[in-house]
């Protein structure tokens, strides 16, 4: 029920709950570094327990469902890409995402018809 | 946002491609503009905590702080095929910013640095940092309006640059000018990866 208090709880008055006590406290994700434009694609496993699971990991889960970036999710959940992260690494530690390296696409490392590619493509845009 | 075509089916799909592209340059002189004109602009909030930056000052070994930074930032997603999408990402200006820098320059396949002629000395700490690392850079000089006009070499001369990065004009506000600005990027990065390796 709407109530004269709630108008104050817009995003312009910034997050309601500090970031961090959705990781309840951590700061850094488990296992291996992944990168901003790493795939993330939901596994569909099941798994026994979900109880440690909180509701932001649930909607992380949520927009991993068909793949995207790590990126697009903290865009699409709207929470800071640190906290997204830890969540993201805790799915991965469950098995319930996979998180998959970009292709390199370093200058020296990417590879030439990648990059004609990427002209024709923005030529054409 | 998802895309569509991917297969995740360990290797027999094609892998998804993502380019990162990183727009830098001071405050005001039109990024998310240039982002917006090009792009499908979306909303990004990293809040980080300060232990990182405040490490050498903080003694308190294994109590996280309470303080966090954030930064309200925008990325852009250009999709050019189904399996190959550009992200460009304006990178904070200020400083204090160093932590997002090189979170977002890991893998970067090159940058624009967005310069104001008004205003010169704020892209300074941009070309450094993208000297130093080895990322293939151009400097798009954003034209504004009542800005004394300047040569192109007079600019190159003022930043001290490399003869053989390119600088380029444009209005961050037209889709066609920012199109030209990035494939001006591209097609530098395509000269860098064919010239032999330095040193």
């Amino acid at each position: 029920m709407p109530s004269n208090n709630e108008r104050w709880l817009d995003a312009e008055a910034g997050p309601v709950v500090r970031p961090y006590a959705l990781t309840r406290g951590r700061t850094r994700p488990v296992g291996e570094a992944f990168d901003l434009v790493a795939t993330v694609i939901a596994t569909n496993a099941r798994i026994a327990d979900p109880g440690g699971l909180g509701p932001e990991h649930m909607s992380v889960l949520q927009f991993a469902r068909t793949p995207t970036t790590v990126v697009d999710i903290a865009s699409d959940v709207e929470l800071p890409l640190g906290v997204v992260r830890i969540l993201l690494a805790d799915l991965r530690e469950i098995g319930l995402v996979m998180i998959e390296a970009p292709v390199p696409m370093k200058a020296r490392q990417i590879d030439r018809n990648t990059l004609r590619e990427v002209l024709h493509g923005l030529r054409g845009l | 946002m998802a895309y569509g075509g991917y297969e995740a089916n360990g290797g027999s799909g094609r892998r998804h491609r993502a380019i990162k592209i990183l727009l830098a340059g001071g405050f005001g002189v039109g990024k998310t503009t240039l982002v917006g004109a090009v792009s499908e602009i979306r909303p990004l909030r990293t809040e980080e905590p300060l232990t990182e930056s405040g490490r050498t000052v903080d003694s308190t070994i294994g109590v996280e702080r309470k303080t966090t930074t954030t930064v309200a930032m925008d990325f852009g997603r250009i999709t050019l095929r189904e399996d190959l999408v550009l992200y460009l990402f304006g990178t904070p200006g200020q400083e204090r910013f160093w932590f997002m820098w090189d979170e977002l320059a890991l893998g970067a396949l090159g940058a624009v640095v967005l310069a104001d002629t008004r205003r010169l000395a704020d892209c300074f700490p941009a070309i450094d940092y993208f000297e130093r690392r080895e990322i293939p850079f151009i400097i798009a000089l954003n034209v504004f309006e009542g800005a004394r006009e300047y040569s192109l070499e007079d600019v190159r001369t003022a930043l001290d640059l490399d003869p053989n990065v390119p600088i380029i004009m444009c209005d961050a506000r037209s889709r066609e000018s920012a199109k030209e600005v990035l494939i001006t990027l591209i097609e530098h990065v395509l000269y860098v990866a064919d010239s032999p390796v330095a040193r």
